[in-house]
């Protein structure tokens, strides 16, 4: 095994794909989310459905929590979880900025961003090392697009009983 | 190679392998940090001997010109590198010469198979397409193995005709069950299967198949993609109705594949594309089209790649198919009990090399197969991951996605321990950390 591998598969990584957070929870006694996305890589066929829950902020409204289910690999799963733990609690807007800082992370070739922007990305900058690895990039990014799909729906949808 | 060196059952020398091998330039090459590479991924597309490589090279430096029409000396000799090219491929898979139409690849082979029976049952074609009208009470018959390609299009077309479709089941060893062949009844009009599946390697029944398909007065189509580059394949003697096959995983070129049909089945199929050269005589109001193979060849051709095709059907020929065979027969036995030696691995497909090919997918407890296949690629291991483009035959097998490795005639037992050697070292480096 060579230093790359342990690169790509950071400790950080290997564990969220064990643990991952957020998953299940989708379940029919679950409260209704706010929005549901279902992503596919149909290359490989890894899928994760996930969904969000708003409630109402002070100016905008605040991710809740994120709960999903999915297969797929420890980079697509463990993303999805370090995703759930990372936009928590955040509002929308922060959402958008760390989802473009994550997309910038992939787009940067294997190599870290500025120590601002690395900060923004908490445990999800452990995933450098996947932008070095092209057909991957797609992995880590799988939960990403789910959860933009779903905020788009639930910022435009009309509010469901009980939730916003 | 000498003939008596070829007789059945003969497998290559060390010094032919390492003759072979260095026929194939790109095998030279390192990856990632300089790992040799261990080209385990041919089932997907094979690398090419130089020779088919400069024979291509060599056409567009000598003799490029359109072919079938023009009489120039360059459309001429054109023209027939190009008809010589479909002798050679004729010849190795047991065809007669203009029972052999070129395609872009085996899907394509099967999109113009499909679509010309949609013409048929739009009313197109002479009074014998009537054989190929299909409507409402007619069934069409794939198995769960078939490749997407051999599968999809046979969706549309009953989408597009109202007939129905059927399939054979798999055993849970990945073979096609035949305890399911009264799915064939008198209501069939096609049965259509895989020679050999590219997931699970497993060399399909074809004598019984056929069997019942012409008990019941069924067209039978043979997806030949991975037979073709690594058994001795007569199609005649299959005594099949129509097969398809790819050049690029039979040590061509990209771009070029086959279409075989009995001489008269082509000749009583509509065509599918039409326009320039598969032509006789056109007016504004109609057209008479052109005797098959031409029939099926529409616009200008892939010339460069049928001559490439050539130099790779040759290849093969001067090797002997036999041998070939029975190389990539050690090299499967030698996988298959490599692979059972490692602690978590599932076969998908038959563990035994009785009637199968090198083509080898598998999972691993506990490890996605993306993750599989990078760890193995960090050791210059090029296998594939993913469903293989046939996820029905994956969700009966019980596994959403495999890593799959598959064979060529150049690869080595050697080659094969570093495989399994990459391979029992994944579990570990996932779960033990």
């Amino acid at each position: 095994m060579t230093g790359s591998m342990e690169q790509l598969y950071q400790q950080v990584i290997l564990d969220h794909s064990r643990e991952r957070h957020g998953a299940g929870g989708g379940g029919p006694d679950a409260p209704p989310a706010s929005a549901e996305s279902f992503q596919v890589n149909p290359t490989c066929g890894d899928e994760v459905r996930l969904r969000v829950h708003l409630r109402e902020g002070a100016t905008a409204p605040i991710i809740d929590r994120v709960t999903w289910d999915g297969t797929g690999c420890s980079i697509s799963q463990a993303s999805v979880s370090v995703l759930t733990d990372l936009v928590a609690g955040a509002d929308v807007a922060t959402v958008d900025r760390v989802t473009e800082t994550f997309r910038a992370l992939m787009n940067n070739r294997g190599q870290p961003l500025e120590d601002d922007r690395e900060e923004i990305l908490g445990d999800a900058a452990a995933f450098v090392g996947v932008a070095r690895y092209p057909a991957r990039i797609k992995c880590a990014l799988l939960g990403w697009m789910a959860l933009r799909d779903a905020l788009a729906q639930a910022v435009t949808a009309p509010p469901q009983a009980g939730e916003r | 190679m000498s003939i008596e060196q070829r007789e059945a059952g003969r497998t290559l020398t060390a010094t032919e392998l390492a003759a072979v091998r260095a026929d194939f330039p790109l095998l030279t090459r390192t990856v990632r940090d300089g790992r040799p590479l261990i080209y385990l991924d041919s089932a997907a597309t094979s690398q090419k001997p130089e020779c088919v490589i400069d024979a291509e090279q060599d056409f567009y430096l000598q003799r490029n010109a359109a072919v079938h029409r023009g009489a120039h000396a360059l459309a001429e000799e054109a023209t027939e590198a190009y008809e010589q090219a479909r002798s050679a491929v004729a010849a190795l898979v047991g065809a007669d010469t203009d029972e052999i139409v070129w395609t872009k690849n085996a899907t394509e082979g099967i999109n113009l198979l499909t679509y010309a029976f949609s013409n048929a049952s739009l009313g197109r074609g002479q009074a014998a397409a009537e054989r190929y009208r299909l409507g409402p009470g007619d069934e069409i018959v794939v198995t769960e193995a078939e490749h997407h390609a051999n599968l999809v299009p046979w969706q549309e077309l009953c989408a597009r005709t109202g007939a129905t479709l059927r399939w054979l089941g798999m055993t849970d060893e990945g073979r096609i069950n035949l305890d399911t062949l009264d799915v064939i009844t008198d209501r069939t009009r096609v049965v259509a299967f895989t020679h050999v599946s590219n997931v699970t390697g497993a060399i399909s029944p074809v004598r019984d198949i056929v069997a019942a398909a012409r008990a019941h007065g069924a067209l039978v189509v043979l997806d030949a993609c991975q037979s073709v580059p690594h058994l001795p394949v007569d199609l005649h003697a299959l005594d099949v109705d129509f097969a398809v096959f790819s050049g690029h995983k039979m040590l061509g070129p990209t771009g070029i594949g086959a279409l075989y049909g009995r001489r008269e089945l082509l000749e009583a199929l509509p065509p599918f594309g039409t326009g320039g050269s598969m032509v006789e005589v056109v007016t504004m109001t109609e057209t008479t089209f052109a005797a098959p193979p031409q029939r099926f060849e529409a616009g200008t051709q892939m010339v460069a790649q049928t001559v490439g095709l050539h130099a790779a059907a040759d290849y093969l020929s001067e090797l002997g198919m036999d041998a070939v065979a029975a190389h990539e027969a050690e090299l499967t036995a030698h996988l298959l009990s490599g692979i059972a030696q490692v602690d978590g691995v599932r076969v998908l497909g038959p563990t035994e090399p009785r009637e199968r090919v090198g083509v080898v997918a598998f999972t691993v407890d506990g490890v996605h197969p993306h993750d599989v296949g990078q760890l193995l690629d960090d050791a210059g291991v090029a296998v594939r991951v993913g469903h293989h483009c046939a996820q029905p035959l994956h969700r009966r097998l019980g596994a959403p996605s495999s890593a799959r490795a598959s064979v060529g005639v150049h690869t080595t037992t050697a080659e094969l321990d570093t495989f399994c050697d990459a391979l029992s070292r994944v579990r570990d480096f996932f779960m033990g950390r």
